[in-house]
């Protein structure tokens, strides 16, 4: 780990001085509906930045379409506001050529897992020095609130006046059956947890996915609900910390075992079974537990479900796998000479 | 090879097929003749006579996984060590085995080579190596009367003939009487001269390709030392495979020179090609070298992100092997990926590419319209295939320039360059690349299956003539007040700023949202929209293009033949035939399709008549004909095949004469 403590950004210039939340707001006007959890999202951001302790002009914001896509606009860091779900591929190719960079990707649930969901599980499978940012609020809100990948079955919406039809995707477990070395979920509304998962995330070398439930409060309002309010969020929200038992709800209650089958299941903490709680281990070398954790949540009540980092594997690098190839390259055939190249094969002369 | 030549070398119209050659000589035998050596062995006393040509076109045509176009591939290189000028034409099915002996399973190359400067792969073959019955069948019609047939007897089976449907034997009943047939055995002679070779009977049979190849290089007095090195280099892991092709070469090199079926060996002396040190180069292979000239001449680290697509594949490959130039190759999940990631290191600072073909622009379109918005260069690679949809994926067309010229949303205007010939897609690589550096702009490179297969003999350039691109990057404020604006513009090319992530102070965010003037901030302002769009047009209406040059020897010409693109050999052979013929006729050409030379206007309006010919249906006569007011002739066809000469000269010919009539009218 470097002396800044993220390893992921060892080849980012730090900054001379210390930054603050201020040196990464733009003069643009914020343009998300009053109330929008985006706003949230993007004060943790702003105020998250200053910690990472690289020079703001060698970081990079690359967004797809959609609410959540405005995002770059008002980060007062290079941007790119770019087309439909394309993000993570023009986010490839700038981190693959620029490790002295680092790059974030903004994006929605339409945005990355409808029409940007090749380019999203290549991106992961690739583990591209990329940190994912997906903002899921369960809808499409620029569009004006037609049903999303994410929305659940049998929602009424504009374009689904008698109800989905679609089976929705669960992001994390897609993230996971995509290979991606990290993978973690947080809450619009929770400033301080979203920050540690940024923090986590920001470490991690290669692509991490952080899926951030978001309260769309025009077309899907309350969808996240259940997990924000006092009176129900203990009991609907399971945090995970790495070498800790799995515990929720009032006191901690409530827990997470593996039952005799392999699979995962809830239940009230006992003396007799509390040495059997499930202890989260987000380096694993296995998805399968960070896989189970992700579907542990009930896809209509959203009670338990996990936030924290699910999964946080070391695997090759992209950006790092290509570059060291140029290097190789260089070292056994000496730096290309391009006279050399183009005088090479068969030739002759005509005098 | 093909400038700066003096026409009066070829007036007799050498790229056409009058007959079985241009001239012949014929001469005995000297001994020791130095020109080609029997493998492996002292320089031979040839035993035969020898006929001097000025030309050939040979056609080699087997089943797809007959090697056909790994023989043409040798004989080319002999070729071009030897000094001829030529010309290659490689024809192969989209499948990768299609059924064995079958008519849609043929593969063939052509090859067409000179003493004498030369533009095409040649109308009609004078000499065809037919290693089936199928290959026989489908390649026969281009055959004129006299030319040499050899064909492997071997193959020539009741069966391989009942599934071409031919009735009867054709080397036997006849039909075959108007050409001069060899019959050879090549599949036995194979076997035979690889009897001790301790290969199995399938794999020995495997090299009977290298023995066709040796009786050509015999009967044309080819370089052989070349082939078998090549061979030895090959199979450098299998000595044995090694050994028994190189032993199957030479054994059909001696079977040419002692068989008593060919009485002549043929003699093309090396072309009168302007000094200088050549190789013989493929479109494709040009075009990666030219990509990677440019990263050189400009400084920027070359970043392709390419999905793979015939005809465009062969540049992705050719560009991974050259990592220490620091040239970075991603193959991406999808077309869409692969430009998206170009982009995206273009943003940062590359030389972003990216290549493909018609169904892959189509992909791409949405993110070239992004590339028009940012103002960032970037080149779209498009090697043109038959089309629409999957269409001919093998074969050759032109029918893309509509497409990279308006097939985007908005108004999205974008430069695209276009190579005449193989080594002219160098050339255009460094064109499309100092475009797309000096305005900022994508920038589309047009060639075509027929150019990026093809082969030409090519004078490699001195590094130091190569154009310098100077990236003149950003790097600080542009405005009074220490303010940096992404779109303030250069006010002579209208470029905005390129500034890199990593240099302080000239943060910004550009999106494909229609931005500020200047500031670069969302706007939805009608006027600056209004303006935007314009500005973006201008910038490309304004860039600074070579004027076309009109090739009119006598400056009485009437009718002009105008082209783009690949198209450029046939149709300057069809120019020399017709003026051989006495014709008078003007030809120009173009580089560069947007924007058009500024001379294009007044150049169309200084004849009576323009014939445009085109492999599509009259898509740059369209264009010519919108933006000058002229009576631009289409003359089109969309065969997947390159134009004949002797096709274009008759239009030509046809076109002069009508204005002739006219005037007697």
């Amino acid at each position: 780990m470097s002396e800044n403590g993220f390893p992921s950004l060892r080849l980012v210039p730090k900054a001379e001085a210390p930054l603050s939340t201020r040196d990464f707001k733009t003069d643009q006007e914020v343009r998300w509906c009053p109330g929008c959890g985006d706003y949230a999202i993007l004060a943790a951001v702003q105020s998250f930045m200053p910690e990472l302790g690289i020079k703001r002009e060698n970081t990079v914001f690359v967004s797809g379409i959609g609410c959540s896509s405005r995002f770059p606009y008002y980060m007062n860091t290079y941007g790119v506001h770019s087309i439909h779900g394309r993000a993570p591929a023009i986010a490839t190719g700038l981190a693959s050529s620029r490790r002295d960079l680092s790059v974030w990707v903004v994006t929605g649930d339409g945005d990355a897992l409808s029409i940007g969901g090749n380019h999203l599980i290549h991106a992961l499978r690739r583990n591209v020095n990329l940190k994912i940012l997906l903002f899921n609020n369960r809808i499409y809100g620029l569009t004006k609130g037609q049903y999303s990948p994410t929305s659940e079955l049998g929602k009424i919406t504009k374009s689904t006046p008698m109800g989905s039809l679609d089976a929705p995707f669960n992001p994390l477990s897609l993230a996971i059956g995509a290979e991606a070395s990290f993978v973690a979920r947080s809450i619009d509304s929770d400033r301080q947890h979203l920050q540690s998962v940024l923090r986590a995330a920001a470490r991690h070398e290669g692509t991490a996915l952080v899926e951030i439930y978001q309260n769309c409060n025009i077309f899907n309002d309350g969808a996240f609900e259940v997990l924000k309010e006092p009176g129900t969020r203990d009991e609907a929200l399971i945090r995970l910390e790495h070498g800790q038992p799995i515990r929720f709800g009032a006191e901690g209650g409530s827990g997470v075992f593996r039952g005799p089958d392999g699979e995962l299941f809830t239940a009230p903490v006992t003396p007799d079974n509390e040495a059997r709680l499930l202890v989260h281990d987000a380096h694993a070398a296995s998805p399968a537990t960070a896989f189970a954790l992700s579907r542990i949540a009930d896809a209509d009540t959203l009670h338990h479900t996990p936030i924290g980092v699910l999964r946080d594997v070391e695997r090759p690098v992209y950006d790092q796998l290509m570059e060291s190839q140029l290097a190789t390259a260089a070292a056994h055939r000496g730096p290309g000479d391009l006279a050399t190249l183009l005088a090479g094969g068969d030739t002759w002369t005509v005098d | 090879m093909t400038s700066q030549v003096d026409q009066s070398e070829a007036v007799d119209g050498s790229d056409g097929d009058k007959g079985r050659s241009g001239s012949a000589e014929e001469r005995p035998a000297t001994a020791g003749s130095a020109d080609a050596h029997a493998p492996g062995g002292p320089p031979p006393s040839r035993a035969k006579p020898i006929r001097r040509l000025d030309r050939v076109i040979i056609r080699f045509a087997g089943d797809s996984g007959d090697g056909m176009q790994l023989t043409g591939d040798r004989f080319t290189s002999e070729t071009a060590a030897f000094g001829n000028d030529l010309s290659t034409l490689p024809n192969f099915p989209a499948e990768i085995r299609a059924p064995a002996g079958t008519l849609p399973g043929v593969s063939s190359f052509q090859l067409h080579f000179a003493d004498h400067d030369i533009l095409t792969p040649g109308d009609a073959p004078n000499v065809l190596v037919a290693m089936n019955p199928a290959a026989l069948k489908a390649n026969l019609p281009d055959l004129p009367r006299g030319a040499q047939i050899i064909v492997n007897t071997d193959e020539f089976t009741k069966r391989a003939l009942a599934k071409v449907g031919y009735p009867a034997d054709p080397l036997s009943d006849g039909s075959l009487e108007g050409f001069h047939l060899h019959k050879v055995p090549l599949t036995t002679l194979t076997l035979e001269a690889l009897k001790d070779s301790g290969l199995a009977r399938k794999d020995a049979e495997r090299a009977k390709n290298m023995f066709a190849l040796g009786l050509l290089s015999w009967m044309y007095h080819r370089p052989t030392h070349g082939t078998e090195s090549f061979l030895r280099g090959k199979f450098a892991k299998k000595p044995q495979i090694a050994e028994a092709n190189i032993s199957a070469f030479r054994a059909g090199w001696n079977f040419g020179e002692t068989t008593e079926s060919f009485a002549v060996s043929y003699e093309v002396p090396p072309a009168r090609l302007p000094a200088g040190r050549y190789r013989n180069i493929s479109g494709n292979l040009a075009l990666s070298y030219g990509l990677i000239a440019a990263s050189q001449r400009s400084g920027l680290p070359l970043y392709l992100g390419s999905y793979p697509i015939t005809p465009a594949s062969d540049i992705l490959h050719e560009l991974s092997r050259h990592k220490n130039f620091g040239v970075r190759t991603f193959q991406a999940e999808d077309e869409i990926a692969g430009i998206g990631a170009a982009l995206g290191a273009s943003f940062g600072g590359a030389l972003g590419v990216t290549t493909t073909s018609g169904p892959g622009v189509a992909l791409k379109s949405e993110t070239i319209g992004l590339a028009v918005s940012l103002e960032l260069p970037l080149l779209i690679v498009d090697i043109q295939r038959g089309g629409p949809s999957t269409g001919l994926p093998t074969k050759t067309e032109q029918a893309d320039l509509l497409q990279a010229m308006f097939g985007r949303n908005g108004e999205a205007p974008v430069p695209i360059v276009a190579p005449a010939t193989p080594a002219e897609c160098f050339d255009a690589a460094l064109e499309a690349a100092r475009i797309a550096v000096a305005y900022r702009t994508p920038v589309f490179l047009l060639s075509d299956g027929y150019l990026a297969n093809g082969s030409e003999p090519w004078r490699i350039p001195e590094v130091d003539e190569l154009p310098e691109i100077d990236p003149k990057f950003a790097t600080g404020p542009n405005r009074e007040d220490g303010a940096f604006w992404p779109y303030l513009r250069d006010p002579h090319t209208l470029a905005r700023p390129w500034a890199l992530p990593g240099t302080p102070g000239l943060e910004h965010r550009i999106g494909g949202i229609e931005k500020q003037d200047g500031t670069g901030n969302i706007s939805y302002d009608p006027a600056n929209h209004d303006f935007m769009v314009r500005t973006r047009q201008a910038k490309v209406d304004g860039i600074t293009v070579k004027p076309v040059e009109v090739d009119d020897p006598t400056g009485d010409a009437r009718v002009l033949v105008l082209g783009w693109g690949s198209t450029y050999g046939p149709i300057t052979a069809a120019v020399r035939r017709v003026r051989a013929d006495g014709g008078e006729i003007a030809q120009a050409h173009l580089r560069n399709l947007n924007p058009f030379p500024a001379n294009l206007g007044s150049v169309l309006r200084s004849y009576e008549k323009v014939v445009v010919p085109e492999m599509n249906l009259g898509q740059l006569a369209l264009l010519l004909r919108a933006k000058y007011l002229v009576d631009a002739e289409p003359y089109n066809q969309v065969r997947g095949l390159p134009f004949k000469a002797a096709q274009l000269a008759d239009v030509l010919s046809a076109a002069i004469g009508t204005l002739d009539e006219e005037d007697h009218r």
